[in-house]
């Protein structure tokens, strides 16, 4: 049958029902404006939210420790006998040889690798609250890290300013009522007590960075954890953060120790944006169909006022195929001019909220909404929106073509 | 003898239900390459079914129906479809042209669904008919700015765009006054006499006899049937004898 016979038959009937025509059209470019609108604005903040995230720590931490105990001497000597309560017998704490493990990292990382130390402390200002230490390389730290960018007041280079000096996060300055300048006391695991100067303020934008971890040098944490010499920690920097969870698992292959991405680091909050695209994805799924079912009606309304012209052509030999698809173009019709009134709508409505600023906590300042412009999303709600609109004709399109001719020439007659 | 273009074999249409009924009940007719015949009866004796069936609009109870020696009862659905698109040409009692279309465009549908011609070729045939047929300057017109006479017309062009060797008419003036019955009864006369068969149903005795034979049907079989053209002398003649 010849297809452009049908599609005249199919661009004359939606032509000449302007009105339900433009009804229709204006379903689906609202479903799929709204949809290009949540996709942007969804993934937008997604990777607004990842990036702040990601500049924020490391991509990938090697520690001191390893996924499993290992072997165990007992076990070892005795292995076919089966021994509880023996302590496991732990290496000495630390990464071994870790200015090699560094220079070995640096010869293949697409990336940097720089040295800490982490313990915990007490740090003292009138009231005692408890924080992670972070003793760190100034020089090597702002290869890995954006804590030079994160730096209120001070610089991350005056940790070496003077002796025990400290960089804390502004939540927990605010907390302690600790100014830049300060002297402040800080305790260590072992009981040992220094007094430390605070010589900068940092904000991250995470409360639980703010207002948990300090950043001194790698001395004073060695000797706040009474460990001379040790490294517990090394702290990677990727080109790509998305190669960490490949990366990271490459680097334990190869040292043994446990290597973290951050991917790993925040699994939990990872997943909780999966359930929430998910959940997005529902919605952006049931604006689609709901748009679908105005073509739906409209499709049952033609092929109910044509089900005479449809007789017809099947007396004069069409197949029922062929009139089928000329229900099932009218709503293509419908459908891809819908949808390209679709695309623009979204792309205003993108750009509309783009305009609009909110205060962000990670940075603390008052920026524009984050769009995600991507041509997927584009292609993604026009193909959905068309599948649905076809769809949605097939089956009264179905039903009215399965009338037998003879029925409606005998009841027109 | 005589080709036989259209034949029916003991065919039979029966309605199933709480209560069957049969509109057509073992009919044997056999209709020649050129001959004009005129079916009638009264109202529900099953002359319109007998039309659909040997048009294949309907499919049959029992029974065959052999359009150009080809019998049809095994055919598919869309074989059943492309016989009628080539083979067949129908005029109903009312027009059923497709209202957002001109004469021309309906004319050319058939045409267009075939698929056999070039575009040029199909509007050069379209413009023929419509001619042939008095309709020349009304091509561009669409059906709700034609007459009743003028509606019937461009269906019987329509009809006739892909060749059929059969037209099959059910009441093709039962909507019509006198001057555009006897137009549309004088064009299929002359469709006949130019050697394609044609067979209508009618309800007017007096149009029937123009016919070349006069099939008349009573409980959905056939009860008479007479000489047409004129002939006034009765014949009853046995249906498989025809």
């Amino acid at each position: 049958m010849a297809s452009n016979l049908l599609f005249n038959i199919a661009w004359t009937h939606v032509t000449t029902r302007v009105r339900q025509t433009l009804v229709g059209m204006a379903g689906v470019a609202m479903g799929v404006g709204f949809t290009i609108m949540m996709a942007g604005l969804m993934q937008g903040s997604q990777i607004d939210f990842l990036r702040q995230l990601v500049d924020t720590m490391p991509h990938i931490t090697m520690q001191d420790e390893r996924r499993t105990a290992p072997p165990q001497p007992a076990d070892q000597q005795y292995g076919a006998v089966q021994m509880s309560n023996v302590a496991n017998v732990n290496n000495r704490p630390g990464i071994r040889y870790p200015e090699s493990v560094m220079a070995s990292l640096r010869s293949w990382i697409p990336g940097d690798v720089a040295p800490s130390v982490k313990t915990t402390a007490i740090i003292d200002h009138g009231g005692r609250i408890g924080v992670t230490l972070v003793g760190i390389d100034p020089r090597q730290e702002i290869k890995v890290s954006k804590l030079a960018s994160q730096m209120r007041e001070g610089q991350i280079t005056d940790l070496s300013r003077a002796p025990n000096a400290i960089i804390i996060g502004q939540a927990l300055a605010e907390k302690l009522a600790v100014k830049n300048g300060n002297s402040v006391a800080l305790i260590g695991g072992q009981g040992t007590e220094v007094s430390s100067t605070v010589v900068g303020i940092f904000r991250s934008g995470l409360k639980r960075v703010d207002e948990g971890q300090i950043y001194t040098t790698i001395g004073t944490a060695q000797m706040m954890m009474g460990q001379s010499g040790i490294i517990n920690e090394l702290r990677l920097r990727l080109n790509d953060p998305l190669s960490a969870e490949k990366v990271a698992a490459q680097v334990e292959g190869q040292t043994g120790y446990k290597s973290v991405s951050w991917e790993e680091a925040n699994s939990d909050l990872l997943s909780s944006f999966a359930v929430r695209d998910f959940i997005v994805l529902t919605v952006m799924g049931a604006m689609l169909l709901t748009s679908s079912f105005a073509t739906y009606n409209i499709i049952s309304t033609i092929t109910n006022e044509k089900r005479q012209d449809i007789a017809i052509m099947k007396s004069l030999g069409m197949r029922e195929t062929s009139v089928r698809s000329i229900f099932i173009m009218e709503a293509a019709i419908i459908g891809l001019v819908g949808t390209v009134f679709g695309w623009i709508l979204g792309y205003l409505l993108c750009y509309s909220w783009s305009q609009i600023t909110i205060y962000n906590t990670l940075t603390g300042t008052t920026v524009p909404i984050s769009i995600y412009y991507s041509p997927m999303h584009y292609i993604v709600a026009g193909g959905i929106s068309l599948l649905c609109c076809t769809g949605a004709a097939f089956f009264p399109a179905r039903k009215a073509t399965r009338v037998h001719p003879v029925e409606i020439i005998r009841g027109a007659s | 003898m005589s080709e036989i273009a259209l034949q029916a074999v003991g065919l039979v249409r029966r309605i199933e239900g709480a209560v069957s009924h049969t509109l057509v009940n073992g009919i044997d007719l056999a209709v020649n390459k050129g001959e004009f015949v005129a079916i009638t009866g009264p109202s529900g004796s099953g002359k319109s079914s007998l039309l659909y069936l040997l048009g294949l609009l309907d499919a049959p109870s029992d029974g065959e129906v052999i359009i150009c020696g080809e019998p049809t009862s095994k055919l598919s659905e869309d074989d059943r479809a492309n016989v009628r698109l080539t083979k067949c040409g129908f005029v109903f009692q009312f027009h059923f042209l497709l209202p957002e279309f001109t004469s021309l465009e309906n004319v050319l549908l058939p045409m267009r669904a075939a698929g056999k011609m070039s575009e040029k070729e199909m509007r050069e045939r379209g413009l023929e008919l419509l001619a042939s047929l008095g309709l020349k300057d009304h091509a561009n017109k669409r059906p709700n700015q034609l007459s009743g006479g003028q509606r019937q017309r461009v269906a019987i062009a329509r009809a006739l765009s892909n060749r059929p060797e059969i037209i099959v008419a059910d009441e093709p003036t039962g909507a019509l006054d006198t001057t555009s019955t006897e137009q549309v009864f004088s064009i299929l006369r002359e469709i006949a006499d130019q050697g394609r068969t044609v067979v209508v149903v009618t309800h007017d005795p007096a149009l029937a006899d123009r016919a070349d034979r006069r099939v008349h049907i009573v409980d959905g079989k056939i009860h008479e049937t007479f000489a047409g053209r004129g002939k006034a002398e009765l014949e009853t003649v046995a249906p498989t004898e025809t």
